[in-house]
Formats: C-alpha cells, sequence, structure tokens
C-alpha cells in the first residue's frame, strides 16, 4: 500500500508560542472585512441618494430628460447601471432610488447592504462587542420592518439620515469597544477600500460630466452641482474650511484625492491602508505585485499635485487607482482571509488510508 | 388583581398550594406582583422581548427559506425552587451523572455490568449510539460527560423526577443566562429581596472543565487553546454557540476552519496553522468525521476522530456518550446507581415499561390509551404518542410500530406535571400553564451543578409539550439562597 499523502494546504503550521487570544480564524477575518466593507458602502450610498434627492429639489423642473442626466451619474457611481436597466425601463427619481435603497436583487442596495454587514456580524459574533452587533442588528430591523417603505415615502431625507446614524454609531462603538487586536484591521481595510472605491467613482462620474460644459462654470447650477459631489462625501464643511473660498472643479479635485486631512480623501484612505498591511497576519508586510502596485500609487500621491494628475487626465488617473486597490483587496483577501476549501474527497480518502495504515501497525 | 381569577384546578402548582396560600419560596414574587396593574406587566413583558429581538437573542426556524429568526418566547414570571429543594436536586443530579460516567466508562472497556447480569448486554450492544468503534477508547481523566442537561419534571405531589438525560449536545445554557439578564433589568427589586443565587458563573466554569481535560498529548503551559465547533450560521442554535464562545473568550469554529495533519487537529487562521487542544463540538457524533461516520457531512472535520484517538485532542463532550440518552438505558439508571455507587437513587425516574420485554410489551400493547410511548432514541417531543388524547388512528399506528421493532420503543404513565402562573397577553392575567426544568451539570476538576438552569413552559392551554419547536417558551429559574448564608457584600 502506498502510503498516504496529505492533500496541500497552504500555510505552515505555526509555534505553539502564539497565545490564543491573538489567534484569527481567516473566515472570521473575512467576516469582518466585509462587515466593516459593506456597512461603509450602505452609508455612502444613503448619503448619495439624500444628496441627489436634495438637489433635484434645487433644480425645480428640469424634465424626463434631465432627471435621467441627473440619475444615470449615480448609478454609475454605484457601478449599477446596467443591473438597473435590466429591471427597470427608465431611470426616474422613484426607479433609481427604489433601486438603490430596497431592491432585493441589487446585492448594492442600503438594504442588502446592511443586511450583508449583519450577516457578517452574526457569522462572528463571538468576535465583536456586544453594542456593535447590537447597532447592526437594529439597521437591519430597521430596513425589514414592514412599514420601512412607508417611512421611506413619507420622508426619504430622515429615512436616509438613520442608516447614516446607524453607520456612524457603529464606528463610534468599534471605536470605543474593539480592541486594536489584528481584527480591528480588517474592519478598518474593508472600511477604508470601500471609501476610496467611493470617493474616487463620484469624483470621476462627476467630472467627467461637468468639466466639459465650460460656459457654465461658476453658475448656480454648477455650484450646487460641485456641492453635490463635496457633501455626497461628506466634504462640504471641511473643503469650506480648507480653502476658505468658493468651490472651484480643480479644488475639488484637490481636496477628494490628495487631502491629507480630510478622512475620506483617496490618500488618506490609502495611508490608513498602508497601516492595516503592516499588522496583518504576523505582522510581516504583505509581498507581491499589487501590493508593489499598491505602494506606487501611494507614493505618487505623495508627490504629485492636482496640477499634474490633471494634465495626465484626471478620469484615467482615478480608473487606474480604482484597479490598483481593488488587486490589492483581492491579493489581500487570498493571502490572508480565503484558504481554498478542502477538497473532502481527497481528504477523507487521506485519513481512511492513514487509520489502515495505522491499524496495520505500518 | 392579576392573580384574582387564578385557580390551581387541581394540579401541583409551584406558587400556590391547594388551599390558594403562597408557597414560602414565592413571597417576594408575590409582594412584587401584587398591586401590579395588568398594563404594567405587560408593559414589562415587551420590553423583555424587545431586548431579545435587539440584542438578537433568537433561534433560526428551519425550513424558512428567508431564514427568519424568532425569539425563544419568555415569560417574566419567575420560577424559584428553594434552597432545601435545590439540595435534593443538586445531590440527586451529581449522584446521577457520576454513575452514568461510571457507566460509559464500563461499557467501553470490562463492560462488567454487563458480566454481573445487572443490565442485559442486548439493551447497550443493540443501542443506536453504542459506539463498538470506541471500546478501550481512553478518554481524558476518564470524563466522559462533560456537560449534562438533565430534564426534570414534578408530579402531582410535587415530586421531581427525572425525565430524560442529554448526554450528547445539551443546548439551552445560554438562555438560562439571557433570561436572568432579562429579569434583572425588569425585576431588579424583587430578585434582590428574594435572595437569588447568581448564575453567570456558567461560562467560566464551563471554561475550566474543558482546559481541565486538556489531552494527555498536550505539552504546552496551563492555557490548552479550546474552541467551540459548530454547525455554522444556519444551525438553530447558533445564537447559543457564539454566545457561549464569546462568554468563554474561545474561537466559534467550523469544520472547515479546521484540518487534520500528522493526527493532531489545526485550525487555519491569518498566521497559518495553529493547533488546537480541546474542542468543545455542538456537532453531534454521525457528523463530526466524515471519514469515520457519515460520508455525507459537510459540517465535520476528515481525521478528527482519529486526532481524539491518537491522544492529541479531547471532544466535549466525549464519542459515544450518546447510549446513554437511550430510553432504555434511562430505565436501567437506577440499577447503576445502586451497581457504581451502592446508592439508592436521590432522584426518582418515571415508571417505565420496556416493549422490548415480553411481559411489558403486552401490558403497553393493551394500554396504549393509558400511556404515553415515547421512541427510545428521539428527543425534543418527536416520535411520541401521548395515549389518552391521541386518536384511534395515531394508536393503531403506534401499535403497528411498536409490535415491528419493540426495541425501538418505551411507555410511562402519563404524568401531569407541574403548573405555574404565566402571564397569558390576551387575559391581561396570570393564568397555569404546565413546566419542566432543565440543570446543566458540568463535570470537571469536580461536578458541578449550575443554581438554576433553564425552565421550560409549555404556552399553550392544557399542553404537556415544553418544546420551542412546538409551542414552548421559557422562564427564568431563580434558586434560593439558604436562609442561614448571608446574601455576598
Amino acid at each position: 500500500m502506498p502510503a498516504a499523502t496529505a492533500p496541500s494546504e497552504t500555510g505552515s503550521a505555526a509555534a505553539r508560542s502564539a497565545p490564543p487570544a491573538t489567534v484569527m480564524l481567516s473566515r472570521v477575518a473575512s467576516s469582518l472585512y466585509w462587515m466593516g466593507r459593506y456597512l461603509e458602502r450602505a452609508e455612502n450610498i444613503a448619503r448619495l441618494l439624500d444628496v441627489n434627492i436634495q438637489l433635484l429639489i434645487d433644480f425645480g423642473s428640469i424634465g424626463d430628460q434631465g432627471i435621467k442626466e441627473h440619475w444615470i451619474p449615480v448609478l454609475r457611481s454605484a457601478g449599477d447601471e446596467e443591473l438597473f436597466f435590466q429591471f427597470y425601463p427608465k431611470a426616474d427619481s422613484a426607479a433609481v432610488t427604489e433601486f438603490m435603497t430596497f431592491h432585493r436583487d441589487n446585492p448594492n442596495s442600503v438594504f442588502n447592504c446592511v443586511g450583508a454587514a449583519r450577516e457578517n456580524a452574526r457569522q462572528v459574533r463571538d468576535q465583536i462587542s456586544m453594542e456593535m452587533w447590537e447597532v447592526l442588528n437594529e439597521a437591519h430591523l430597521f430596513l425589514q420592518a414592514k412599514d420601512a417603505h412607508q417611512v421611506w415615502q413619507d420622508g426619504p431625507s430622515a429615512f436616509y439620515d438613520q442608516v447614516k446614524r446607524f453607520s456612524h454609531l457603529f464606528q463610534g462603538l468599534a471605536d470605543s469597544t474593539f480592541s486594536r487586536t489584528e481584527g480591528w484591521e480588517y474592519i478598518q481595510f474593508g472600511k477604508f477600500l470601500e471609501r476610496a472605491d467611493k470617493t474616487t467613482r463620484i469624483l470621476d462620474v462627476k467630472y467627467h460630466i461637468l468639466l466639459p460644459r465650460a460656459t457654465d462654470v461658476g453658475g448656480a447650477v454648477d455650484t450646487a452641482q460641485w456641492q453635490a459631489v463635496l457633501r455626497s462625501t461628506s466634504a462640504l464643511e471641511a473643503y469650506r474650511r480648507f480653502y476658505v473660498t468658493e468651490i472651484l472643479p480643480r479644488k475639488v479635485a484637490e481636496f477628494l484625492v490628495l487631502s491629507d486631512t480630510f478622512p475620506r480623501s483617496l490618500r488618506f484612505c490609502l495611508r490608513q491602508l498602508d497601516v492595516s498591511l503592516g499588522h496583518m497576519g504576523g505582522g510581516q508586510r504583505p509581498a507581491g505585485p499589487a501590493v508593489d502596485d499598491f505602494d506606487r500609487l501611494r507614493a505618487g500621491l505623495e508627490r504629485l499635485t492636482i496640477h499634474d494628475i490633471i494634465a495626465e487626465g484626471l478620469h484615467e488617473y482615478l480608473h487606474n487607482a480604482q484597479a490598483v486597490v481593488g488587486r490589492l483587496a483581492t491579493h489581500i483577501y487570498d493571502t490572508f482571509m480565503h484558504h481554498p476549501p478542502v477538497d473532502l474527497a481527497s481528504e477523507i480518502r487521506f485519513h481512511q488510508q492513514e487509520q489502515q495504515q495505522q491499524q496495520q501497525g505500518l | 388583581m392579576l392573580f384574582h381569577e387564578y385557580a390551581t384546578e387541581g394540579f401541583f402548582d409551584e406558587m400556590f398550594t391547594a388551599d390558594g396560600e403562597v408557597r414560602p419560596q414565592y413571597r417576594a414574587v408575590a409582594d412584587g406582583l401584587r398591586g401590579m396593574e395588568s398594563a404594567e406587566f405587560q408593559h414589562k413583558q415587551e420590553a423583555v422581548e424587545l431586548a431579545f429581538m435587539r440584542g438578537g437573542v433568537t433561534f433560526t426556524v428551519y425550513n424558512d427559506t428567508r431564514g427568519t429568526e424568532r425569539i425563544f418566547p419568555f415569560d417574566c414570571v419567575p420560577r424559584v425552587i428553594s434552597a432545601e429543594e435545590w439540595d435534593t436536586v443538586e445531590r440527586g443530579l451529581i449522584q446521577r451523572i457520576t454513575a452514568l460516567n461510571l457507566f460509559l466508562h464500563d461499557i467501553y472497556h470490562d463492560q462488567k455490568i454487563l458480566k454481573d447480569r445487572i443490565i442485559p448486554p442486548a439493551h447497550v450492544l443493540s443501542a443506536r449510539h453504542f459506539r463498538r468503534e470506541f471500546m478501550h477508547f481512553q478518554v481524558p481523566r476518564d470524563i466522559y460527560v462533560h456537560i449534562c442537561g438533565t430534564d426534570l419534571i414534578r408530579d402531582r405531589d410535587g415530586r421531581y423526577l427525572v425525565l430524560e438525560d442529554n448526554l450528547r449536545c445539551p443546548s439551552g445554557a445560554s438562555y438560562m443566562l439571557e433570561n436572568r439578564a432579562a429579569i434583572k433589568r425588569a425585576f431588579p427589586e424583587m430578585l434582590r429581596q428574594a435572595g437569588v443565587r447568581p448564575v453567570d458563573d456558567y461560562a467560566q466554569s464551563l471554561l475550566r472543565a474543558m482546559q481541565f481535560v486538556a489531552p494527555p498529548g498536550y505539552r504546552g503551559d496551563d492555557h490548552p487553546t479550546v474552541v467551540l465547533l459548530t454547525p455554522g450560521v444556519f444551525n438553530s442554535a447558533y445564537f447559543e454557540h457564539a454566545f457561549l464562545a464569546r462568554q468563554m473568550g474561545i474561537p466559534i469554529v467550523e469544520g472547515r476552519d479546521l484540518v487534520v495533519r500528522d493526527f493532531a487537529v489545526f485550525m487555519r487562521t491569518t498566521r497559518g496553522l495553529v493547533p488546537v487542544d480541546v474542542i468543545y463540538r455542538r456537532i453531534d457524533d454521525d457528523f463530526l468525521d466524515p471519514s469515520v461516520f457519515r460520508a455525507d457531512s459537510l459540517l465535520g472535520v476528515p481525521g478528527l476522530v482519529n486526532a481524539a484517538r491518537a491522544g492529541n485532542v479531547t471532544l466535549a463532550n466525549s464519542i459515544g456518550t450518546g447510549v446513554a440518552d437511550d430510553k432504555l438505558i434511562y430505565y436501567h439508571v437506577p440499577r447503576m446507581i445502586k451497581y457504581y455507587l451502592g446508592e439508592d437513587p436521590i432522584l426518582d425516574s418515571v415508571d417505565t415499561y420496556l416493549a422490548s420485554e415480553p411481559k411489558d410489551r403486552a401490558y403497553i400493547i393493551e394500554n396504549l390509551d393509558k400511556l404515553v410511548v415515547k421512541s427510545a432514541n428521539e428527543a425534543g417531543g418527536y416520535g411520541m404518542l401521548m395515549g389518552p388524547w391521541a386518536s384511534a388512528r395515531e394508536i393503531e399506528d403506534f401499535r403497528a410500530q411498536i409490535l415491528a421493532n419493540p426495541r425501538n420503543f418505551i411507555a410511562q404513565p402519563p404524568i401531569s406535571l407541574s403548573r405555574h402562573p404565566t402571564w397569558v397577553p390576551e387575559n391581561g392575567a396570570f393564568a397555569g400553564r404546565h413546566i419542566d426544568l432543565r440543570p446543566y451539570v458540568l463535570y470537571g476538576e469536580k461536578i458541578t451543578v449550575n443554581p438554576g438552569g433553564l425552565t421550560r413552559v409549555a404556552l399553550r392551554p392544557g399542553s404537556l409539550v415544553v418544546n420551542s419547536s412546538q409551542g414552548g417558551g421559557s422562564k427564568d429559574t431563580w434558586v434560593l439562597r439558604p436562609a442561614r448564608e448571608e446574601p455576598a457584600a
């Protein structure tokens, strides 16, 4: 009989010296990551919708075409334009907001994001504080409630405010009740990854649309639009305090890409991702092409000005940034959070052989 | 006010004597509830339910694609046990678990109790959960049953009887702890006045019991790595698994998180494979290791049994304890106590007839309409015939089943379970409902019984079925301090 050979298993047996408290299951790391990421997504979408509904009120009557032009970029910044048209013939306010808030078949609807965050939390309830769990559970119950739709129709703003409040409450509680162990890094990693993605998308989509209309620059509508971009990223007040000047497209781009103090700028998010990278696994910073690309992007942000970036093409720049961050996410996920499932059949065969050999005294 | 139409109706009532007097151990509860308005009590009841929903203290309803979660219905009127009563229960349970553990060791080694013809060998060897492949298997410190949840009932005279032993993966301890937390918020003053013993130590005791049985192969410091193995988030008891793991501060793992190499168990972490020493498993034997038991189990860990056999990991409870849950074996427990300990049982069992024995079988078949018939290996209130309440067809159905497979059935006279005042929202008042009691016993360095337990209540009027799957709820269980003992500062 051939000696039993073990199916391959990645990773080597760690020394027993690691105290149990610092050990983190890969599955748990994954759940913490998705919990952080989905809740951040829910918050961003809630804010995006709220801002754009309010913006429409400012516009007054703009006709069907105007409304469509208004909503398409919103769908695009969530990355769900294609999916939307599988369910709705035209992009009007009711359809888009319904789709992005409640639609069961839209994985990125606020409803599903909160549900996914909560489901991931449920899988690691033993790892997070009771307070964190309760907020997620409450958010989930709020959206599941029979009257949720009615509450939303009666006052979308109050509704989205509530969603954002759940996210803020969760972050505050995480900050004050969750130990700064490895698990913290996965929550943060998920959160800042999502933020970097959303900030760049919102800026990209709007910049793309607004900038060619040079004649409008400085007009009331244009200012309202740029304000909306800032508000969609919670950046309006921070922008004003920083520049103490009117809202200019170039400065908006500068702020959202390069600010080193505003916690939603691309640069800030990448710095946070970098911090987390240093604390995952055993503390040895992961390596590989995806990490090299990320390092290059981050180094560029420390060096470049917004003029450099725009000269090179803002759209291309943001597009590349999204791709680099996306590849980093995949690489980190595969390295720490995902063990390929064992092939059960070969695993069973292996142990049965081992058993037989043992019984035969081999 | 809330009690003015309350009647004991000839049942043994936990709170009131037949004359309508409040039993002494219920004085604080009676004082607390007296003068309370219906609306006020209803308000407390709703507040507790809301807190459970918010806290996600729920179980998953099976066969529901939306994964509906429900709270385990909770009744705010606490069940109270006096110090004297508890003393008997505690001693009785310790005696019983000691004997059952000795029995398990015996039947998996020398089988003296069979050789001495105290128990017919066929009764053990034919038991569905008897694991022949574990003969002569050494378990650390000879402990097979680390956690036991024994179901007790009280009959018409208030006598405590053992209804069944749960030696595999008894559940419900988390509800015991959550129920207490809820009552603490709803009736803090009543709780203080009554002088109730705390239950919160359960998780720490459980952890100590787990650490105590580190495998012989363990060569580390004093802190062996203990994990809780769950079937996963879709299991109806997942809340409990997560709750206990959190309270113990140990990782909760699924089968896919573990891997066996060189007869040792490892968990898959962000730092690679990390060794595991003790597994508090909440997966039944059958699903534990697809390389030994059911090959179609996706919940288990291939090689786990071999690792346990090699002495590199301890499973709690041990493999093969289910044989003692068999209702035929239940019948023999008083004899075991006598045989192994030389003592008389402190807690009585329910009179039991074995369909496998010709004389008993004839009696059962003749009296199906007067008896409760149970399958030897079912739990959760399934596989039962309640003779006095059954239709003629059900009785015929069971008669055929019993004759076809007598080994699989026992019968008992119906016990009129004790009743307890329970809130009935529709009436805005209390009414008597039948209850049982599941205390939790831990076997570590010594055997301890948590002072409390899960009181389950049949919420439907007249019903004797307390299982949560069939309209049952639960109550907080108060064990009072002995009168002499000063309350803890």
